[in-house]
């Protein structure tokens, strides 16, 4: 009873219920990801990990695997795809590397290297967002935010808190928190949550721990995103 | 002077609440409330919804951001809002809007001083045939020019109640210029569910299939399928089996009354004077899948037929046409619940409507599952278009033979056309399928046609040199939208509108809309302020492959048609607007040197570029 | 001496001159380099103005008219113009002002309390007047290549110059490519 689909070429086994990207994280291949964790639901909105399944895109982090699918996943034409849609995360926001705490540590970044972006390419936004210092302990940089989910996710499902949620629409969107001030301080968030944990890039950062690892020994430093998703443990 | 309106607002609110029951799934109803009764819906209203409703915060929150008619700012007390779909455009929306902002001295998008007025603008309101339109607290307004707006503009100042207003403001018709099977001759109620009943669910499933119906809302699916993968559905839930094939009538049907592709307005007028048939169809739904709950989603704009939709729903419940035992049969228990939608384009796909109907945000599901096995709280559920229940009326009465004889091969039966734009009749226009464009640009009596735009911004621009091209799936597929442009208009003004139009509506959920569409708008208003150049049209040309293959959803994948249809088929219609073939600045140079020439002073030659 | 030289201009726009910087980072490669190219406008040479040019490097973001003459002078000169540093690519630390209103700005730099000119804005036309916003160079001007970087290390330079130079299109390795 093996079941296989095969991803550029490559016979993958699945299990009943996995997803493409479940099998592929199993079988070590990587597919680019941001708004994916393995711990905890597939949510699909980066579309990063948007693979080719029999001449149609889908999004490989919510397609079910079914036996036989035959999966484009490192081609020129998806990597491009990527690279753009990776780019237009880098003008909707305000990424400042040099002024980012998160900087060699950032799998928004580290996804740039990997994809060879030498420049954000369309026109910034620059939009007017919030930075709120008000918890003791961790900051909320909206700057940052690429509405990912996974703190909105990992607050919800893993501390049981739901400290963040989504409000407003379209390019309007913002993460907003679980209190009537509208600051974090007010809200039941403490730094050991999941929730700071999971944050994919500088956006929610616990004080008093940036820049403790030099440039040169971070993450990313010296090993791709890919060699690092699918070394295991790392994530 | 604040204090006792807030606490007006928090005993108001405490009403609302109980009128719902409290019920989480009502929450974008009860928001709605809060909405109309304050104007805004405050930090401190969030708060108590989320306790009394027990659910986080965030989620109200979220939900109150999401939809345009909902506001965390005040607006002002009466609050206008001008359709601004290209027809209303057409109409001289844009300065109608100024004359009544000048009029009560306020700007656009803003709230008056006093709290008193706020005007804005807003998606199509489903009015395209007689326009300008607008809505004024939600609810419609016709056939504006400056009379009109003189009168209103009054009417705000003096503070009337809206409810006191001349009800010649609020008169819409149906317009109906060409009836044909369905708009025809009327039904008697019960005669479609009496012939189901009579049938079988399983032969009437069987008739539907002979028909050959698909759905109206523009995809095109064969609704016998749908019907039947419902039917079929077997939903588990914490091991227990729920609903099983054709077992417990667990599912639910839907009516998507969301009717929000710009252009389109035929189910507004099916809603006002066809409700029976709508519902009826509803119900023989009901009685094939095995479901017990129906809802209608009644997009925001058409409130004004809510009052007169309940009174149809409590006649035919009075007439055993709807609730326990229908028509004496004792295994027969069905009943239709209208739920308001609150201006999000986004609910009328599918799955993000019925993330709308349990109150949450819009936001379209990842699929599989598809709603007919897991849609609404999970239960198998069938989505369809108002038009597509009143046609499955009409079947269940007269047989799916008779409805397969009209049409062509892959299109049968009739398609209801809402025209609107440079014609002599804009209205309701019903063909059988396969009537060619020019057929109906001849019966509505068109301008010197130039392009029609067909079913909306997310459908199909189509030029002169294809008016021989017919309506049907084999051909250009359509929800209805018929937009005419005259010779005399420059099609880019139409791509602009609908480009805003879907930055405005992205749901904001997957990154390729979210960010391509406002991309989208950007270098379109760039082109149309003359800045634009051919890598400008390159770059178009690029985001259009970008939403359309990496989107989440319909609204994505369709939100660069306007652009790459009209660049392929109008060239001129951009290259007129370029400045050159070589590069151009993103953002116009001199303007970003405004504010520091206004805070410094200067005018000097270096104060420019 | 090479017969025929390549010409190079390099200036700093809304940056902190740390790109250039690194170039001199390349340490004793310059003695090679400079066998390959012939300065025009650098800080290096004190040259004020860009002649023709086969390679403009900008570093530095646009954040007000002085640096449009400059930018666009380079471009009407290069054959080639690059990109270099987190500023001329997305604008970087200068743009971290794009979320504060430019009359605050105004107001904390000339009004406040131990502020200059005696608490009045100048409106001297010498002073460069200042955008709303800073933006990268590509949002102004066409740009050929890109190198990131805050800075990129001297090695990146070295690397890319090198490529570029021999004709080849410039590819950096993945520990050459950041953008802090």
């Amino acid at each position: 009873m093996n079941k296989t689909i095969t991803i550029d070429g490559l016979s993958v086994p699945f299990q009943e219920g996995q997803t493409i990207m479940d099998a592929a994280l199993a079988a070590g291949v990587y597919i680019p990801r941001l708004c994916h964790n393995p711990e905890f639901k597939p949510h699909g909105s980066c579309k990063l990990c948007t693979v080719k399944v029999n001449g149609r895109n889908v999004a490989s982090c919510t397609m079910p695997a079914v036996e036989g699918q035959q999966v484009l996943n490192d081609t020129d034409e998806l990597n491009a795809d990527r690279l753009a849609l990776t780019q237009m995360l880098f003008v909707e926001g305000n990424h400042l590397c040099p002024a980012c705490e998160k900087s060699g540590n950032c799998q928004l970044q580290a996804v740039a290297y990997y994809l060879g972006m030498m420049s954000p390419h369309y026109n910034h936004f620059y939009p007017q967002r919030e930075v709120d210092a008000s918890h003791p302990d961790v900051i909320l940089d909206r700057n940052r935010c690429i509405y990912c989910e996974l703190c909105v996710r990992a607050s919800r499902d893993a501390d049981g808190k739901n400290v963040f949620g989504l409000s407003g629409r379209g390019i309007q969107s913002s993460l907003v928190v679980n209190s009537a001030s509208g600051r974090l301080g007010d809200t039941s968030l403490a730094a050991t949550d999941k929730a700071v944990q999971v944050c994919p890039t500088g956006a929610i950062l616990q004080k008093g721990k940036g820049f403790t690892v030099p440039i040169g020994r971070r993450v990313f430093d010296h090993h791709t995103i890919k060699e690092i998703q699918t070394g295991g443990g790392h994530d | 002077m604040d204090q006792p309106e807030l606490s007006d607002c928090a005993q108001q609110l405490t009403q609302i609440l109980t009128r719902h029951g409290r019920d989480a799934s009502r929450l974008l109803q009860i928001l709605r409330d809060v909405q109309d009764a304050c104007h805004v819906i405050s930090a401190q209203a969030i708060d108590l919804i989320a306790v009394h409703l027990a659910v986080p915060r965030v989620n109200v929150e979220g939900v109150a951001g999401f939809y345009s008619f909902l506001s965390t700012r005040p607006v002002g007390e009466y609050q206008v809002l001008f359709s601004g779909n290209i027809t209303d455009q057409m109409l001289g929306q844009d300065e109608l809007m100024q004359y009544l902002c000048n009029k009560l001295w306020v700007e656009p998008g803003k709230v008056s001083e006093d709290g008193l007025v706020s005007i804005a603008g807003t998606s199509c309101t489903g009015m395209c045939d007689q326009g300008p339109a607008a809505l004024v607290n939600g609810w419609v307004l016709t056939n504006l020019d400056r009379n009109r707006l003189d009168l209103i503009g009054e009417l705000i100042r003096s503070r009337k109640p809206v409810a006191e207003w001349p009800p010649m403001l609020f008169e819409t018709a149906d317009n109906i210029r060409r009836a044909d099977m369905l708009l025809g001759d009327a039904l008697a109620p019960g005669a479609a569910i009496g012939a189901v009943l009579a049938r079988g669910a399983r032969e009437t499933l069987a008739e539907m299939d002979k028909s050959n119906l698909r759905g109206r809302g523009g995809a095109g699916f064969k609704t016998a399928s749908k019907w039947s993968f419902c039917h079929a559905a077997i939903v588990e839930e914490e091991g227990h089996v729920i609903c099983d094939v054709g077992g417990p009538p667990e599912r639910v049907i839907v009516c998507n009354a969301d009717e929000g592709e710009p252009g389109t307005f035929k189910d507004r007028v099916l809603l006002n004077s066809y409700a029976d048939l709508v519902f009826e169809g509803m119900t023989v739904g009901a009685r094939v899948v095995g479901a017990s709950k129906g809802f209608l989603y009644l997009r925001g704009e058409y409130r004004y037929l809510l009052n007169r939709l309940e009174g149809v729903l409590k006649r035919r419940r009075e007439a055993g046409l709807l609730g326990n035992a229908i028509l004496g049969q004792a295994d027969f228990s069905f009943d239709i619940e209208i739920h308001l939608g609150a201006g999000a384009y986004i609910c009328g796909e599918e799955s993000a409507l019925i993330e709308s109907l349990e109150g949450k945000r819009g936001r379209p599901r990842n699929r599989p599952p598809f709603p007919v096995t897991h849609g609404y709280q999970g239960r198998p559920t069938v989505v369809d278009n108002v038009e597509t229940f009143a046609c499955a009326a009409k079947i269940a009465e007269k047989g799916g033979a008779w409805f397969a004889a009209m049409g062509t091969a892959q299109s049968t039966g009739t398609k209801l056309l809402s025209v609107s734009g440079d014609v002599a009749s804009p209205g309701i226009y019903e063909y059988p399928f396969g009537v060619t464009v020019r057929q109906v640009l001849a019966d509505c009596g068109a301008e010197d046609p130039y392009a029609v735009q067909i079913s909306g911004p997310s459908g199909t621009c189509v030029s002169w040199k294809e008016f021989d091209r017919c309506i049907a799936f084999e051909d250009i597929p359509t929800a209805g939208a018929f937009m005419v442009f005259s010779r005399k208009r420059d099609v880019f003004d139409a791509v602009r509108n609908f480009t805003h139009f879907f930055a405005h509506e992205s749901c904001g959920f997957c990154t390729p809309c979210r960010v391509g569409t406002a991309l989208q708008q950007k270098i379109i208003d760039k082109i149309h302020g003359g800045h634009g150049t051919l890598s400008d049209l390159e770059e178009l040309k690029r985001l259009g492959h970008l939403l359309k293959t990496m989107s989440h959803c319909g609204l994505g994948s369709s939100a660069a048609n306007p652009v790459l249809d009209v660049l392929a088929k109008f060239p001129d219609a951009f290259e007129h607007k370029l400045a050159g073939l070589a590069f151009e600045p993103a953002f116009d140079l001199d303007g970003a040197l405004e504010t520091a020439r206004k805070i410094t002073g200067r005018d000097d030659e270096w104060a420019h570029l | 001496m090479t017969e025929r030289q390549i010409r190079l201009a390099t200036c700093s726009l809304a940056g902190c001159f740390g790109c250039h910087m690194s170039f001199l980072d390349i340490d004793e490669r310059l003695f090679d380099l400079v066998e390959l190219i012939e300065f025009d406008r650098t800080p290096l040479t004190d040259i004020k103005h860009c002649g023709p040019c086969d390679v403009g490097i900008v570093e530095g973001g646009v954040c007000n008219a002085e640096n449009v003459h400059v930018l666009k002078e380079f471009r009407k000169n290069c054959k080639v113009l690059v990109a270099i540093g987190a500023c001329a690519i997305n604008g970087g630390l200068p743009s971290l002002r794009n979320n504060i209103d430019l009359w605050d700005c105004f107001q904390e730099v000339y009004q406040y309390e131990g502020g200059l000119e005696g608490g009045v804005v100048p409106n001297d036309p010498e002073l460069p007047l200042p955008f709303d916003k800073v933006h990268p160079i590509y949002e102004v001007v066409k740009v050929d290549y890109f190198l990131p970087g805050c800075p990129p290390s001297g090695d990146a330079i070295w690397r890319f110059l090198t490529d570029l130079l021999a004709g080849r299109e410039p590819k950096l390795e993945y520990e050459q490519l950041h953008f802090d």
